[in-house]
């Protein structure tokens, strides 16, 4: 393998070094890699990779990509994609030991399963079209069932309460795709890597999925030239967060575990990929170090960072940067070979604890009630304890303080919400809507035709210790055709987004950065966000194991209705009558046998018999009848013992 | 039914005309030929009632796991010696703590399941249970925290820790109860904790978790069933309103509450008193209200990991007396003869089981049947069923003193991996349980009796009724026609009529009488359970006595002329008594098997003992004697007291009064459907039988 990347190098130098002859300019297409590393206060370790690839606006007509992935810059071209975001995710974010008030979090907390967002440039009318070929193009290109967001019962087009003010966005989610390697591997295919060289090569599957959490991100935006005559240029994301769990021998249970990336990934990193512009590896260390003094201009006081008492780096940083409460360091992986791969490790000496910052409120989502008739689904927000120190409160004009959140979300057909019924409690006190309820937008599902939408923004009092939001719901009846596979387990509710507004989340460094797209994101301000749970409704399933018996019973009525039909047109009274007096005479003998048999269960003397028949022949009948079945019911046991006996 | 129905306008027709036109259709002859001799059918399905419900612990199949997904003892188990120390320390915190510490346990097993990594929160709650109140009978559980001015004096306090799954979705969860007397808990009850803290040891470091866990600790001071109750209810129906509760004591617990998504199952963990056999003891306790019982697939799973894995003793609940009783045992050697003689003529034919496999299952059926017929849930589990949440009670008794500490490590490893196997079961699911059967009776752990099986029992006992009814109507219209000569006999379909509001107006007096409990209670001041049944007593006695006054012909005491005729009565009243056994099996089937054992016979042979008397035939005074003694037996209070003694608990006195309040106090206040039953159905029912027999004809 390695002999295989070792001389697989010059020949890729080579070629980049053609390209940009062949090229000769710096408006070429960029690419790199970067990795974060970040350990969490509850022992776990998160690792986030990102890969960005961008192509500068050019004529679009006979355009050739040597870096860019040519199925996307197709489908932007083909779809007219503004912006897009797809997700696929596995685990829960935990928002109150990983974090929620960072760059980090924001963006890449996603909910469980398949998330996907795109904002169109098209006309209006023809948004929808594009939506549904674009899931198309996705579920083809990632291997997932992203086809399905394309009935129009699975998603919704939000107007302010995704963040993104447009009329020409959509957006759907599919919260019970299992996300496998088989949705990596395709877009690990996008990189110009892949996973043979580079940060990439730490992608070593088992390791990946092993995590508690791992979310892979890919978001495409497009960058209008403002030039005549030349396209749009396009900037590709893609983004890996895992979150791992290093295995310790230790015992001690509140020393942080230490760790390497091999240990981590079973896999170290043998030089950066060729074609990247810059490949750089950061480690970000949070909370008690961010008071320590100011200046490290020095040399003896960057030594100190990397190498004191709490915890040793293996491996010396390149820069050390610092940020308002955490540390930065930044390795070049440029440097490492073969003979020297680079493998940061970090070894932790003492205990210590810190923790992380957390969005202003934390949202929960349960549902209420029980059996299969009605429910109400509840969001409950409650206050963290990063919720007094957080800057961005807005002071409205008679000076109250108050934090804004918006709630979005979409609601199943099946799910038919009583939009009347919302109910707002802050403090434990119900307030009305008036109160708290700044702006409301409310788009009623139609039955398997469209889902519901339910956006809104409360302002909350700043001092608000918890807050909650009930509406209640009838589950609806969904065709027999209409139910997935294992239907008996119930339906998903998809996460609802809680973002606040009017907090923004971004890192402030206090140094001037090189070029580096991740840092420079983070350091953008991103809107908080964070989404909710999954929720399961159990609805009302027919037994689908039971098609026996539906069977039998269709069969049963159509034979009684069908019958007794033919029996009503094929019916002649008269006819009949005078059959049953010419056979009077035969059916005598059974009814005078049973008329004589239950007058000796009863005790009474025989009635006289009504019929003609004498009664020796009658008893003849009867005899000769009893003793027919007496040889039948013989013969049938004989049969029995002596058939069962082999 | 339906036939039957027809059946009867089908004789009318032929009676009225007087002529028979056409030959009627086979299945119309056939139902008149019943009818016609409904007397002999009527005894010969009674009796085949009965003793199909006799053979019905032969008919007994062998359980089996229905569901593929749970592979119950698929998986090796992982539990180790550190958890089983991690439990066991446990166990000994809490000794040492309640040794030298006046006050809350709660806080350390809080402290354990967060050592754990758990999310641990307190909930309290109010020990004040149900109330019963008429327009809330077969509402859901409602919300409890409506109630307002709550004091400070006595509530309990919860803990639960939920230990999220690594790589789970968070959409459902696996239960896990621990009822624990945190002020005056014996030994024995901590051991329960000590499995379930063992078991949690584990679990917290488990990465095959798809569902999420939770450990509750219910305070069980004021019972099992309360805590659980109300912290399912917090858990699912939560008031955002402010509660005067939350400030009570130290401990906030305001906003802490957290969930873990829909339940897929619970497990009721307790280990109490010592086993008397040899091995560790584990029961196993399903029934919850109204008869409902868990998934037979979860009994299943536990019950072979108990006995193939784990090597418990597994029993259910049986009738201790029926094991002795002679009758029974008469029974089953009789079918144990028959089955041998079936065997020697057919070898494939292996219905015979031997007598005390027989005496075992009857005892295990009727305490079964007893159970579900109650409405009565038999442990903490009951709480769950009421959000259709399968759950059991698994109650443990370990061969060994609670100070044993070598004895106690196996033990703990052994009840852990038990739970850890049913866990692994349940989180192995993907579906909820659905699989198997929901209606069924035991009659041992490993067998059961489905549903198909045992409502022959009760189809063959109620079929008689309304061949008797239409036979009676017959004779009576007969009678009618023959006696009365006013004008008024035109109407001739119309003849039922007064004897339907004879029917209609015993009923509503037992509506009344059921609805009477609620406005006793409600009577100022504390009165012993005595003394408010003699008030019931009394009020419903001169209720019915106005009711015979201001109801002409209603009474057996009225004169001839405004009585209707008994023959038309007692055909109504067995039509009454049909309709309500057949909704009554809709509901709570073993209730209704119950109920049409008592009144089926009652109805059949009750006749006026006047004539009887008159007669001074043997025969007609067999049957006035009969229909006395059912009568007797058939009255609420009368089978109150019959049903205490089967059961073995000891001799009634003169408090009957009193326990029988108590007795249907618990019935409502867990609404019993079996309640109203009694004051709907059989009350009516049998004050009907009273009104013919002592009918003045």
């Amino acid at each position: 393998m390695a002999c295989l990347v070792r001389s697989w190098i010059p020949l890729l130098f080579l070629q980049s070094f053609l390209v940009a002859i062949a090229f000769g300019s710096n408006e070429g297409e960029e690419f790199s890699e970067e990795l974060l590393l970040k350990p969490l206060p509850d022992r776990k370790v998160l690792a986030h990779f990102h890969f960005e690839n961008r192509a500068p606006p050019s004529n679009s007509h006979g355009r050739n990509h040597h870096l860019f992935p040519k199925a996307i810059s197709q489908l932007v071209q083909k779809f007219r994609v503004k912006e897009m975001e797809l997700s696929f995710t596995q685990g829960r974010w935990n928002h109150e030991h990983w974090g929620g008030f960072d760059p980090l979090s924001s963006m890449n907390a996603k909910p469980v399963g398949v998330e996907l967002w795109a904002v169109f440039d098209v006309p209006q009318s023809q948004v929808d079209i594009s939506w549904k070929n674009l899931t198309h193009a996705l579920s083809g290109l990632f291997c997932a069932s992203i086809n399905f967001l394309e009935s129009s019962t699975s998603y919704a087009a939000p107007t302010w309460g995704f963040g993104t003010n447009s009329d020409k966005l959509r957006y759907g989610s599919l919260p019970r795709e299992a996300v496998c390697t088989e949705n990596l591997t395709p877009w690990l295919k996008l990189l110009p890597c892949r996973d043979k060289d580079g940060i990439s090569a730490l992608m070593n599957r088992p390791s990946v999925y092993r995590g508690f959490y791992h979310s892979q991100r890919l978001h495409l935006s497009t960058v209008e030239s403002g030039q005549e005559g030349l396209g749009s240029g396009i900037v590709l994301e893609q983004t890996l967060t895992v979150v791992i769990q290093p295995e310790t021998t230790s015992v001690e249970t509140n020393m942080q575990p230490s760790w390497s990336l091999s240990s981590l990934f079973g896999r170290k990193v043998v030089g950066s990929c060729v074609l990247a512009k810059s490949s750089n590896v950061y480690l970000q260390l949070e909370g008690r170090l961010g008071h320590e003094s100011k200046n490290v201009d020095t040399e003896i006081e960057a030594h100190k960072l990397w190498m004191n008492s709490d915890f040793d780096l293996s491996l010396k940083p390149d820069r050390v940067i610092r940020e308002s409460s955490s540390l930065l360091f930044i390795f070049d992986i440029d440097k490492s070979s073969d003979s020297e791969p680079f493998d940061l490790g970090l070894t932790w000496k003492l205990p210590s604890k810190w923790s992380c910052e957390q969005a202003p409120l934390h949202a929960s989502r349960f549902l209420m009630g029980s059996g299969n008739e009605r429910g109400a689904i509840a969001i409950l927000l409650k206050a963290t304890e990063s919720q007094e120190k957080l800057s961005g409160r807005n002071l409205t004009t008679d000076g109250r303080c108050t934090i804004k959140a918006n709630i979005f979300q979409i609601f199943p057909w099946y799910i038919k919400v009583y939009y009347h019924t919302l109910q707002i409690f802050v403090d434990q006190q119900q307030k009305t809507d008036s109160e708290v309820l700044k702006k409301i937008n409310v788009s009623p599902s139609t039955d398997k035709v469209s889902s519901g939408m339910l956006e809104m923004m409360l302002e909350l009092p700043c001092e608000v210790k918890s807050a909650a939001i009930s509406i209640e719901y009838d589950k609806g009846f969904l065709h027999i055709d209409e139910y997935p596979p294992d239907a008996n387990q119930g339906f998903d509710i998809p996460s609802a987004l809680i973002s606040f507004p009017s907090h923004h989340a971004s890192l402030d460094f206090q140094e001037e950065l090189s070029k580096s797209p991740l840092l420079s994101s983070f350091k953008e301000k991103s809107l908080v966000r964070s989404y909710t749970e999954v929720l399961l409704v159990p609805l009302t399933t027919p037994d689908f194991s039971m098609p026996y018996n539906v069977i039998t019973i269709t069969c049963t009525i159509f034979a009684l209705y069908f019958g007794s039909l033919l029996n009503v047109l094929r019916r002649r009274i008269g006819e009949e009558e005078r059959f049953l007096k010419s056979q009077g005479k035969k059916r005598g003998g059974l009814k005078q046998l049973l008329s004589r048999l239950t007058a000796k269960i009863r005790g009474r003397p025989i009635e006289a018999p009504s019929s003609e028949s004498p009664a020796a022949e009658s008893s003849f009948l009867s005899s000769k009848l009893i003793f027919k079945i007496i040889l039948v019911a013989g013969a049938a046991a004989a049969w029995q013992y002596f058939s069962t006996d082999k | 039914m339906a036939t039957e129905k027809r059946d009867k306008e089908e004789e009318e027709v032929k009676t009225d005309d007087g002529s028979l036109k056409i030959k009627p259709r086979p299945i119309v002859q056939l139902g008149i030929f019943l009818v016609a001799h409904s007397p002999v059918f009527s005894v010969v399905f009674s009796a085949a009632g009965v003793l199909a419900l006799l053979i019905l612990p032969l008919l007994a199949k062998n359980t089996y796991i229905s569901e593929n997904a749970l592979m119950p003892g698929s998986a090796r188990s992982m539990l180790s010696n550190r958890d089983v120390s991690d439990g066991s320390k446990l166990v000994k915190d809490i000794k040492n703590y309640r040794l030298n510490h006046e006050g809350q346990v709660q806080k350390l097993i809080g402290k354990y399941m967060s050592e754990m990594g758990a999310e641990v929160y307190y909930q309290k709650f109010h020990p004040e249970g149900n109330q019963f109140h008429p327009l809330h009978f077969f509402s859901g559980p409602d919300s409890y925290t409506l109630l307002d001015n709550v004091s400070c004096a006595s509530y309990g306090v919860n803990v639960a820790g939920i230990i999220r799954a690594p790589r789970g979705d968070g959409k459902e969860s696996i239960v896990l109860v621990t009822p624990y007397d945190f002020i005056n808990g014996g030994d024995y009850e901590a051991l329960s904790l000590g499995i379930t803290g063992t078991l949690f040891s584990l679990l917290a470091r488990v990465t095959w978790l798809s569902k999420d866990i939770i450990w509750l600790v219910a305070d069980s001071r004021y019972g099992d069933y309360r805590p659980v109750a109300a912290w399912l209810t917090e858990y699912h129906s939560p008031s955002f309103k402010d509660s005067d509760l939350l400030k009570c004591g130290e401990l906030n617990t305001a906003d802490k509450f957290r969930r873990a998504g829909t339940m897929a199952a619970a497990l009721v963990l307790k280990v109490d008193g010592r086993s008397e056999r040899f091995e560790d003891t584990l029961s196993i306790y399903a029934e919850a209200s109204n008869g409902q019982m868990p998934n037979l697939d979860l009994i299943n799973v536990v019950n072979y990991l108990a006995v193939h894995r784990q090597g418990f003793y597994v029993k259910v609940e049986k009738v201790v007396s029926l094991l002795s009783s002679s009758w029974l045992k008469i029974i089953g050697e009789i079918f144990e003869a028959v089955g041998k003689l079936a065997h020697t003529l057919n070898p494939d034919w292996n219905f015979g089981i031997p007598t005390a496999d027989y005496l075992e299952g009857s005892a295990t059926l009727a305490s079964s049947l007893y159970s579900q017929a109650l409405g009565i849930p038999t442990g903490p589990h009951g709480a769950f069923r009421d959000y259709q949440v399968d759950a059991i009670t698994l109650k443990v008794s370990p061969r060994f003193p609670p100070d044993s500490k070598t004895r106690q490590h196996d033990f703990f490893l052994r009840g852990a991996k038990l739970l850890e196997g049913t866990i692994r079961s349940v989180n192995n699911l993907l579906e909820k349980f659905h699989q198997s059967f929901f209606l069924y009776l035991l009659t041992s752990p490993s067998k059961f009796i489905s549903v198909g099986v045992y409502m022959i029992a009760f189809a063959l006992l109620v079929a008689s009724l309304p061949m008797v009814a239409a036979s009676l109507y017959i004779d009576g219209c007969k009678a009618l026609n023959n006696s009365t000569l006013n004008p008024a006999g035109n109407f001739k379909s119309w003849k039922w009529l007064d004897a339907a509001k004879q029917v209609f107006a015993l009923h509503l007096f037992g509506l009344i009488v059921t609805l009477l409990p609620y406005f006793i209670c409600q009577v100022p001041g504390q009165h012993s359970p005595s003394n408010r049944s003699i008030m019931w007593g009394t009020t419903s006695s001169s209720l019915l006595l106005i009711t015979f006054a201001t109801i002409p012909g209603c009474s057996p005491f009225s004169s001839r002329r405004h009585g209707t005729n008994w023959a038309v009565l007692k055909s109504v009243t067995i039509s009454a008594a049909f309709i309500g056994l057949c909704l009554m099996s809709i509901i709570n089937f073993a209730t209704a098997e119950i109920g049409a054992l008592l009144l089926v016979p009652t109805c059949l042979i009750v006749q006026p003992i006047k004539p009887a008397l008159r007669s001074r035939r043997i025969k007609s005074l067999l049957g006035a004697f009969c229909s006395m003694v059912l009568l007797t037996i058939g009255f609420p209070v009368m089978l109150f007291a019959i049903s205490k003694g089967l059961f073995g608990e000891g001799l009634v006195g003169l408090s009957l009064g009193g326990e029988f309040w108590t007795w249907l106090e618990s019935l409502w206040a867990w609404k019993s459907a079996t309640y109203l039953y009694i004051g709907m159905v059989h009350l009516p029912c049998w004050l009907l039988c009273l009104c013919i027999l002592f009918h003045p004809s």
